[in-house]
């Protein structure tokens, strides 16, 4: 069961958060062309080994962070406040 | 004569205290202490079921958790405790026990399903690939199916709810010691001397684990009376829980391992209040994996004979039960614990007939093997037993040179083998540990692991008592917060023996005969020849092997039978073992009672119940409920004499003619405050909020990123800088979650606070065209038109019984009715409802369910997110394009102009209208030609439908293709699942004063 | 060698030791016509019907473990074809037909058990949304059926049809020909008659890289080697995002872990294949006796084949919340298979947008079921370099262009699927 450092609270169980998915995907600018929003909304990396990604920390302080965790092993690498950049090993 | 088999004495068991219990019908006496295994033991009682696939007897072959056959029916099958595939050499015996052998008809003795092992020549490893394909038919599959459902199986589920209750226990800790034996304690004992936290567990009711340290001497001292002492140190820690009856069955990522308790299995049935089985979440720190070691056998013919048994299993029945498991035994071993075992078993007044070892006379020369000479005990050397003879247990073994050569009979009823033991390195495997091959042990032992998990003892391939004890300390000080598990405690002689004389590997005693079954996975009848047929046939790769032949995939998990499996098909191909591989160690280690892992959060609880403030009274007034989410919500309230169908619509037509009041606490509500409330309205809805005013109140319309809608709702201005957003019910949460999320990742530089109050506050709507005159009685505000026009928002209060309650007035409209929502703080809702019942008295005021507003919502066209919004619309689909606002940015609107979702085909919404007096059918689709053939091409579907009072018809919203396009047309609504065909005409979707009239009187 | 009753009777005569192997295990060649990656059902599907409908022998099928060894052997075994959606109907239909013949066509019994599959409704909101997906198969002329609560309760009695249940039965819609097939056999079953058929099926070969020259594959690398082709199929999903990388594509996927578990084995207690939206819950009782189960996804990118105690939670949760009397089964097993988890839920088995390259995968939840018809389907689309009316719709430009196929209506996020 995932130990999730929130940044804010600490350790906390894998049952107090909810999943926002992948941290990399840049938002456009509003005035972006249509491909560059196809891009954001679905196009993946969907990394094997270290993947930054969104994670609130909804039974809890109510926080997006940010997690650095390994997708093949569930390791977890790091995590940041929004605005704030992952540390440690980059994916 | 009870218990003809016990012992004179020895044994942890208690001789004061004599159990009563019954097996197949038989009573019998057994002591407190004992096992079921060990009770019919010393009974006698060696038959105790039959096999999964050939229905041929078994007995009992382990005193463990490995135990592949001994399963056994515990409590009648027609009561609710009773419980399928027991292991009895893990159930604690109690007063009024009472099993039953499974898998058999009509008796364990006489069982009509072994005719299948006369006719087991037709039925090798993966026979039902290559038959029952004929009549070509599924049926006739399903027809073979069903007898060989019957024939497999096992045991008996109980046919009733388990009247019992499990509960979870989260724990935390810096040091957990799986496994009590001697390797376990002195980790536990050096760990928690040090200050550490620590929780040792074991999987059975008695510290200090196996038999393999019976008659050491640990520190000087008896080891029995080195475990007495240790354990009593232990608990005088403070800061350490001793978990007996507990076995870690799971290790999870973040190392949390998984555990479960029998608190009260071995009793007949769990005190009031206590828990049958705790499940145990524990994070730990690190881990040191002491879980001790598992006997293999050797596969020979017939070795699935009653009375066959590993030989550390017998040296458990004599030395930890005072049980003589049987009479005149042979010992058939290839390394020296089981000479343990012959002497023992010797002491303890068993003839051994023969100690028979695979190993040349050469190597037998060590002084354990003296002793035992020493003892008139005769050593076969290079010898093997070639075939078992008996019907219902053994009777005899054959037994040869290894060379060949003839045979001997030997007479026994007890045949002890011993094949060598694997360390039990399931969770340091599931703790992505990595396993080494042994050559000196042949088998698996741990190698590393990237996590602290520190495997020590038996289970590190460790089996010297004195060197156990001192591997565990220190792997219990390695594992201390902050001694960095550095030290991984390698390595004591790794002899599988007490006195250093190497094992010789031996898996399978070759067969003298084709049609001999030597097993290696007693419990699902795999055999040797199975392994060859798989390796034959090309399913080499240890995962094929195991599927193909079922090997391991029964209850005991191969825990006695992977290895050797894995060492037949290395040998059929030629190929080193660790070449071969080693299969997954997939929690859990133990099958675990499923009640345990839900705990307490199943049957009503499986899932949080919502309700509003107001349910009881709904419930007092005769509301039946739906769920609506996790919500209760009052479906309709039916009056004595009529069907909830009635109720909706006399709620419905009274809100046309007079005033209802329905209960809308469930929609999702959001407080924003700050200075730019407006600019985040503006980005997450599609219409324009700048210009909303103070004291107003929108409709808007949200979209995904993807351009689609995703929910609606009401904001409202409260103050300059304050609003109040409410979503749907279904999508209170998502909505929070992704405002949430826009403000803190996206538009950080945005000055708004968003908080979810949905559960503070209780709102209920009140419609219909006399909504104002009862309103007014309760508001302490002029609610008249010029006052409080259509979209006004007030903050107010509500007279109430309980006097001034705080209160938001709103004047929206869902049903298409003069109407206001009053939202008040959740402890005042009843008491606001109230209110306004018994304001709207004279009025003729009733309540109305969700079932009379779905019929006053379509009647006026609104959609809902869900049915008409179904995740697949845009906003234009639904009637609503002209929202967007074409001078600004918004969420989704980017992706908005996609091909896809502009072209002239797209569903749209419509409005229709049964023909004919016809009864809309329930969530029909929409097609030309009622009788083109199938498939039938599709024009669209219902959405939402129901017979309007206030029409006298039956209407409905559809999403319709090309819909806006279609008014007037006359086509057809069908339902092929309630065989109903209806011709339907099309028109806009909006029946009831499309220009909105009564919302503004 | 053919399989039947007759050639297992001969063979005991001569104590099954003379059956052939399998599969044979070849070398691999330096060229083939067309190479497909990934060994389980797919795969070994595709390069069966390019053999036997389009008439391709020289081609290879590359397995980086054992066949059968991904998601094909870690699934919950059910097949239906219970689908609202015209296209998803259509294809899932289509599977299921072939399902039907599928141990005569392969000569090799994967015991396709048409009990039926029923989905339980909770709620009127529920059955509205049901029953409009009963009539969409109806209409498509697929079988359905709506059974009322208490036909449920009479046919399945252990299942708790009381009112005052925490989600109680409204009823449940029925498809009679769903059900449950032998997982492990249809790798099996395809890998020997692909293999009689000249493919060669070639285990512990990974590919690491595509070759790609001037906007066309050339060949792949591999653990054994290079090897030449011009067209490549993959069949790998759940790691369909890794190998399409290694063309240089980026895909609307991410990787998922769903847990599936069974409990020991127990005499026939159930005899259909159950399953609940409202509590994510499925549930089929195998031929051996154990309870399979399974729910919903751990809800984090993994590919870790392995998952964490809430979800096994709660799915007992929702086993005992409908099967109260299975509350001292014990359960024996757990695991996790890796998803691809596409945007809108439906898969994606078309041509690339590299020359001779092509895919089948995306499955979400719903991969063994696809295996017959995806193989068919990806086999015409390499065949014919152009898909057949049946995958037309299930293109990877369909998010671009805005036509996805969202079957719950979750939008563009993989887990919700």
């Amino acid at each position: 069961m995932l130990l999730i450092p929130c940044p804010w609270c600490g350790p906390r169980n894998q049952i107090e958060f909810t999943y926002g998915g992948d941290a990399t995907v840049q938002r456009p600018g509003n005035d972006a062309p249509e491909a560059a929003w196809e891009a954001f909304v679905y196009m993946r990396d969907n990394p094997s080994g270290p993947h930054d990604e969104l994670w609130l920390h909804s039974a809890g302080c109510r926080s997006w962070f940010k997690l650095r965790r390994d997708t093949r092993t569930h390791d977890i690498l790091g995590s940041a406040r929004m605005g704030d950049e992952l540390g440690g090993e980059s994916p | 004569m009870t218990q003809p088999h016990r012992l004179p004495e020895g044994g942890i068991i208690d001789r004061t205290r004599a159990l009563r219990f019954e097996f197949d019908g038989v009573q019998h006496e057994g002591y407190a202490g004992d096992t079921l295994a060990s009770a019919l033991l010393a009974n006698g009682v060696h038959l105790v079921g039959r096999s999964f696939k050939y229905h041929r007897p078994r007995g009992i072959f382990s005193a463990g958790a490995e135990e592949p056959n001994a399963l056994v029916q515990l409590s009648p099958a027609s009561g609710a405790r009773t419980e399928p595939n027991v292991k009895a050499t893990m159930q604690a015996l109690y007063d009024g026990l009472i099993a039953a052998s499974q898998n058999c008809w009509p008796s364990v003795h006489f069982d009509v399903g072994a005719i299948n092992n006369v006719m087991s020549c037709l039925m090798p490893a993966g026979f039902y690939y290559k038959t029952f394909m004929w009549p070509p038919t599924p049926k006739w599959w399903l027809k073979y199916e069903h007898v060989i459902r019957h024939a497999a199986g096992m045991g008996r589920a109980a046919l009733a709810p388990d009247p019992d209750h499990y509960e979870h226990q989260y724990a935390h800790c810096d040091v957990l010691v799986v496994g009590g034996g001697l390797t376990g304690l002195a980790a536990a004992h050096t760990a928690a001397k040090a200050g550490a936290r620590v929780i040792l567990c074991d999987e059975s009711a008695a510290w200090g684990g196996g038999v393999g340290d019976i008659g050491a001497t640990i520190d000087d001292r008896p080891v029995d009376r080195w475990i007495a002492d240790t354990v009593r140190d232990c608990a005088r820690f403070d800061d350490i829980t001793l978990l007996p009856r507990t076995t870690a069955f799971g290790y999870y990522d973040g190392n949390l391992v998984g555990a479960i308790e029998r608190v009260t299995d071995h009793l007949s049935e769990p005190p009031a209040h206590t828990p049958r089985q705790r499940l145990w979440k524990i994070r730990a720190k690190s881990v040191v994996l002491a879980s001790g070691a598992i006997e293999r056998g050797i596969a020979y013919a017939n070795n699935d004979l009653p009375g066959t048994m590993l030989a550390g299993a017998a040296r458990t029945y004599a030395r930890r039960y005072g049980v003589r498991p049987g009479t005149r035994a042979v010992v058939f071993t290839n390394n020296d614990s089981a000479y343990l075992t012959a002497l023992d078993l010797h002491d303890a007044g068993v003839a051994i007939a023969a100690v028979i070892d695979a190993r040349p006379a050469s190597q037998l020369t060590r002084g354990l093997h003296q002793h035992a000479r020493a003892s008139g005990l005769a050593i076969l050397p290079d010898s093997a037993i070639i075939g078992a003879r008996g019907g219902r247990r053994v009777a005899s073994v054959d037994v040869a040179t290894l060379a060949g050569g003839r045979s001997t009979r030997v007479d026994c009823d007890l045949v002890c083998v011993s094949g060598g033991w694997n360390p039990a390195v399931h969770l340091f495997s599931q703790a992505r540990g990595k396993l080494r091959y042994d050559e000196p042990l042949a088998t698996f032992v741990p190698d590393i692991s990237p996590l602290p998990i520190l495997p020590a003892g038996a289970a590190n391939g460790c089996f010297d008592p004195t060197a156990a004890v001192m591997e565990g300390r220190a792997a219990g000080a390695a594992a201390i917060p902050g001694a960095g598990m550095m030290a991984s405690p390698h390595h004591s002689p790794r002899t599988n023996g007490v006195d250093g004389t190497a094992l010789q590997p031996l898996w399978a005693v070759p067969a003298t005969r084709r049609t001999a079954k030597r097993f290696v996975d007693l419990q699902n009848d795999v055999t040797v020849d199975d392994i060859a047929l798989a390796a034959r046939e090309g399913y080499v790769s240890v995962e094929h092997l195991k599927r193909y032949t079922t090997l391991g995939m029964g209850t005991d998990q191969g825990k006695t039978s992977n290895i050797i499996g894995l060492a037949l098909m290395a040998e059929q191909l030629d190929l080193p073992i660790p070449k071969v591989g080693t299969t997954t160690f997939r929690p859990p280690y133990t099958p675990v009672t499923l009640g345990a892992f839900p705990g307490h959060e199943t049957a009503a609880h499986v899932e949080p119940t919502r309700y509003s403030a107001m349910h009881d009274w709904h419930q007092e007034h005769g509301a039946r409920f739906v769920n609506a989410g996790l919500w209760k919500r009052p479906h309709s309230y039916p009056r004595p004499g009529e069907t909830e169908d009635d109720a909706a619509n006399r709620e419905a037509r009274n809100v046309r003619t007079h005033v209802g009041l329905v209960d809308v606490s469930t929609l999702g509500k959001i407080e924003l405050q700050g200075r730019d409330v407006a600019e985040l309205l503006n980005r997450v809805y599609i219409n324009k909020w700048d210009t909303l005013a103070l004291g107003r109140c929108r409709y808007g319309v949200m979209l995904r990123d993807d351009g689609l809608v995703m929910d609606d709702g009401t904001t409202s201005r409260l103050s300059a800088t304050h609003y109040l957003m409410t979503t749907t019910t279904v999508n209170a949460v998502r909505v929070m979650q992704q405002l949430e999320y826009l403000l803190q990742a996206e538009w950080r530089n945005l000055d708004v606070y968003a908080t979810s109050v949905t559960e503070q506050w209780a709102a209920a709507a009140l419609s219909g065209p006399k909504a104002r005159e009862v309103l007014a009685k309760v508001m302490d505000i002029d609610v008249s038109n010029g006052a409080f026009p259509f979209l006004a928002v007030a903050t107010c209060h509500v007279r109430t019984a309980q006097g001034l309650v705080p209160a938001r007035a709103f004047r929206m409209s869902y049903s298409g009715e003069l109407a206001y929502e009053i939202h008040v703080p959740a402890d005042h809702g009843r008491a606001m409802w109230e209110a306004i019942i018994k304001a709207g008295d004279d009025a003729g005021i009733m309540p109305y369910g969700t079932e009379a507003m779905s019929t006053l919502r379509i009647e006026k066209g609104h959609v809902v997110i869900g049915p008409e919004a179904d995740g697949r619309t845009t906003a234009d689909d639904l009637g609503m394009g002209k929202l967007v606002n074409p001078a600004k940015w918004c969420i989704g609107k980017p992706l908005l102009a996609r091909p896809a979702l502009t072209a002239p085909d797209r569903w749209q919404l419509v409005g229709l209208t049964a023909l004919d007096g016809a009864r809309m059918p329930r969530a029909a689709k929409i097609v030309a030609n009622p009788d083109h053939a199938l498939p039938n091409p599709m024009l669209g579907h219902v959405t939402s439908w129901c017979y309007s009072p206030n029409l006298d018809a039956w209407i409905a919203l559809a999403l319709l293709a090309n819909g806006r396009a279609r008014h007037g047309e006359v086509l057809w609504a069908l339902s092929p699942l309630a065989n109903v065909r209806v011709r339907v005409k099309v028109g806009p979707p909006c029946f009831i004063d499309p220009e909105g009239a009564r919302l503004r009187v | 060698m053919r399989y039947s009753i007759f050639s297992l009777a001969r063979n005991a005569l001569t104590h099954h030791q003379h059956w052939p192997l399998a599969w044979r295990s070849p070398a691999p060649k330096p060229r083939y016509d067309a190479v497909i990656i990934g060994g389980g059902g797919h795969g070994l599907a595709t390069a069966y019907y390019l053999a036997k409908e389009h008439g391709m022998s020289n081609i290879a099928v590359l397995e980086k473990g054992w066949l059968g060894g991904g998601n094909t052997g870690r699934n919950t075994t059910i097949v239906r074809s219970n689908y609202h959606l015209d296209p998803n109907a259509h294809f899932y239909e289509y599977s299921l037909k072939l399902w039907e013949g599928l141990s005569q066509e392969l000569n090799f019994n994967v015991m396709y058990s048409a009990r039926g599959v029923l989905n339980l409704v909770h709620s009127p909101a529920d059955m509205d949304a049901a029953m409009r997906r009963g009539n969409a198969m109806r209409l498509n002329g697929i079988d359905a059926r709506f059974l009322s609560r208490d036909e449920i309760a009479q046919w399945i009695p252990n299942l708790d049809c009381s009112a005052n249940a925490r989600f109680p039965i409204h009823g449940g819609l029925l498809q009679p020909r769903g059900g449950t097939v032998r997982h492990d056999a249809v790798a099996w079953g395809y890998a020997r008659a692909a293999d009689a058929r000249g493919v060669d099926v070639i285990q512990q070969c990974e590919v690491t890289g595509i070759r790609v020259e001037a906007g066309a594959v050339v060949g792949v690398e591999t653990t054994q080697g290079y090897i030449a082709t011009p067209k490549i199929g993959i069949a790998v999903a759940g790691h369909s995002g890794q190998v399409a990388a290694m063309a240089g594509l980026k895909l609307p996927i991410e990787s998922h872990v769903l847990q599936a578990m069974v409990t020991e084995p127990v005499k026939p207690v159930l005899d259909t294949v159950v399953t609940s939206g409202a509590v994510h819950f499925y549930i089929s009782q195998s031929d051996r006796g154990e309870l399979v189960m399974g729910g919903d996804l751990d809800f984090y990118n993994s590919y870790a084949q392995r998952g964490n105690l809430p979800i096994i939670e709660h799915v007992v949760a929702a086993c005992l919340a409908l099967f109260p009397s299975f509350g001292r089964m014990k359960l024996m097993r757990t695991w996790g298979g890796i998803m691809d988890m596409t945007m809108d839920g439906s898969p994606i088995i078309a041509k690339l947008p590299v020359n001779g390259l092509y895919m089948t995968g995306g499955w979400c939840y719903g991969g063994f079921k696809a295996t017959p018809a995806s193989g068919w389907l990806h086999a015409y689309t390499i065949a014919h370099d152009q898909p057949h009316p049946l995958n037309a719709a299930f293109t990877l430009e369909r998010f671009a262009e805005g036509r996805v196929l969202d079957e719950k209506g979750a939008g563009p996020y993989p887990w919700a699927h």
